[in-house]
């Protein structure tokens, strides 16, 4: 509700000259800061809550969650429901599963993508239009229509509960996605690069890896860093195509930790904090890529 | 007939592009090499064995009844007559319905709020921006979770509850059939209302700044402006959020089943939940596939409709 009602406080600060003479209009500028920051601020503050509540309760003791009651102020603060999750709860073991899933997913992908794209785009490809749009359209078809046969599928090639299952469909189901924003990346490129180097003697591999991979550049950041978060967070490919518990990610073992600890909140608390770290490092580290990355996709 | 395509189509374009300029004497080569072709046709292969071979068999196994260990047995439009009197299937179209105006709307709602309040680069609004954003990149599963510490009767939204002298609202939210749904949407949409804010600070920072300067001049109210100016302005990423949060909501699974398992009593029950449990717990396949099916023609327009502005831009 606060963002509608405080919406307009932007547009008064929009008023305001960008170097403020000392005049009346100055207190009006003033005022404009301080509301635009109680309104925005009331806003962070109320989505931060969360974040900070599984934070607290993550490094409080359970007995102190059981005495006084989940929503109360911290009395303690100990690192044991790390540890818990950490060890007794698999999450270690989970952790590295994603990590062998999302790293080589996010490599492969990628490197596919871009050869698509950039064959798609930097040569008279017979069809390239259809072709092109035939790859996103598999990226836009609701993952619940491929669940049923890619689990006998994984079932016939004897892979099974194994990562490698899950690896192949989120390589197969990504890289549509990939190729689509690529290429609108690599078709802005001027045809002048490409065509110097061809004179130079350079064959298509020597163009992709030396001429179009380093320009296209800002547009595979920004991807590493979205495909990395989605593929890292990913739960529904992971239980369909895995059972064992020792190779489920983090997602799925997220909820078998919820199911162990029933109630013993600092341990599911802690298990949370752990998931989310890999992603939220990604995201302080790439932000302005991974932005970039988000409207790539959409916004062109 | 592929050389001819190509050929067709240089005669349009106008420039040359790089690449197929070396061979041939004084006509340019049509012939893509050969290595090129390799680079398509490798990743297709990836998409067609993991996507589009599956997604084909996905509509035929929805004509049959398949407990997944004998062979599919092959039994029409069944599946689909089953559901006209299913009940649970009702309860999952409802709330699917339910789902997209609420999660949809209030996502789309909410971001271009936010976009609006924090487009104007100023001190501080970068962290103010991060804080909304923060969110999306966590897991859904980490989301639900972190919500579910919330929800608890001793959590801090019963809590806070009781503070503000609300004592009688308190509530097992997650748990009552009455606010289950929505106690679920309320952590989906604290995760995607920061996506949907980046897509629409993107789109305001893309209007020229004269049209406000014009409509200024013009004595315009803000309002005035706002209507005029920003909404038409913003029209093509309109479109994309529009498709993002329909695509996003028809596959939404990860908060409810982290959350409530679509319970109790399939109060929370969406298409994608009932769709998962009814193949891989209660192993009836082809009553699955028919769920699918149905959640892919839920989305068919969006999907038609993006691919078609795709195809406008692609060149």
């Amino acid at each position: 509700m606060s963002v509608t009602d405080t919406a307009p406080d932007t547009a008064a600060g929009q008023d305001a000259p960008p170097a403020p003479r000392r005049s009346p209009r100055s207190a009006r500028a003033l005022w404009g800061t301080v509301a635009f920051h109680s309104g925005a601020g009331l806003l962070s503050v109320l989505w931060l809550v969360p974040i900070a509540v599984v934070l607290i309760t993550a490094t409080r003791s359970f007995d102190d969650i059981a005495s006084h009651g989940l929503g109360s102020m911290p009395h303690s603060f100990t690192l044991g429901g790390f540890r818990q999750a950490w060890v007794d709860g698999g999450q270690q073991q989970a952790l590295v599963n994603s990590l062998l899933v999302s790293i080589p997913t996010v490599l492969l992908s990628l490197l596919l993508a871009s050869m698509a794209a950039f064959a798609l785009s930097r040569y008279d490809m017979p069809f390239r239009r259809a072709l092109l749009l035939l790859m996103l359209s598999g990226n836009l078809l609701p993952p619940q229509i491929l669940l049923i046969p890619v689990d006998k599928l994984s079932e016939k090639l004897g892979i099974y509960d194994s990562l490698y299952a899950l690896i192949g469909v989120q390589i197969g189901f990504g890289v549509g996605f990939y190729v689509f924003v690529l290429h609108g990346f690599m078709r802005a490129i001027p045809p002048e690069i490409q065509q110097a180097a061809v004179i130079d003697g350079a064959g298509p591999w020597q163009i992709y890896t030396r001429v179009i991979m380093p320009l296209a550049r800002p547009a595979l950041a920004a991807l590493t860093a979205l495909a990395f978060t989605w593929i890292f967070n990913d739960l529904l490919w992971a239980i369909t195509v895995l059972r064992s518990e020792e190779k489920m990610p983090i997602t799925a073992s997220l909820l078998s930790l919820q199911g162990q600890y029933v109630s013993q909140w600092n341990v599911i608390a802690a298990g949370s904090v752990i998931a989310a770290a890999p992603t939220v490092i990604v995201f302080l580290r790439f932000q302005r890529h991974f932005v970039a990355g988000l409207n790539l996709g959409a916004v062109k | 007939m592929a050389v001819l395509t190509a050929a067709g189509r240089r005669a349009t374009e106008g420039a040359g592009r790089g690449g197929r300029t070396t061979r041939g004497g004084g006509r340019r080569a049509t012939r893509v090499p050969p290595a090129v072709l390799a680079f398509v046709l490798l990743p297709l292969l990836a998409e067609g064995f993991f996507v589009f071979w599956p997604a084909l068999q996905g509509f035929y196994l929805s004509l049959t009844k398949w407990d997944g260990v004998s062979a599919p047995q092959f039994i029409g439009l069944g599946n689909y007559r089953e559901m006209i009197h299913d009940t649970v299937f009702h309860t999952a179209m409802l709330d699917t319905v339910l789902w997209l105006a609420l999660f949809g709307g209030l996502s789309a709602l909410l971001g271009l709020g936010a976009a609006l309040l924090l487009q104007q680069e100023r001190r501080g609004v970068g962290f103010y921006r991060a804080a909304l954003f923060l969110p999306v990149v966590f897991s859904l599963t980490a989301t639900a979770l972190v919500w579910q510490a919330m929800y608890q009767p001793d959590g801090l939204i019963n809590k806070t509850m009781s503070g503000l002298g609300l004592g009688s609202l308190t509530h097992a939210w997650l748990a009552d059939q009455d606010t289950a749904l929505y106690a679920v949407i309320v952590p989906a949409l604290w995760r995607q209302v920061g996506y949907v804010m980046v897509l629409y600070l993107a789109g305001l920072k893309g209007i020229d700044p004269a049209l406000y300067e014009a409509a200024k001049v013009d004595g315009a109210s803000r309002w005035q402006q706002f209507r005029h100016i920003t909404l038409p302005q913003l029209r093509s990423v309109n479109a994309v959020v529009l498709s993002v949060i329909i695509i996003d909501s028809l596959r939404s699974f990860d908060v409810v089943w982290a959350l409530t398992h679509g319970g109790p009593y399939h109060s929370s029950e969406l298409l994608s939940t009932y769709m998962y449990s009814t193949a891989f717990q209660s192993l009836r396949l082809g009553y699955g596939s028919a769920l699918a099916v149905v959640i892919f023609v839920l989305a068919f327009g969006v999907i038609a409709s993006y691919l078609v502005r795709a195809f406008k831009e692609a060149d």
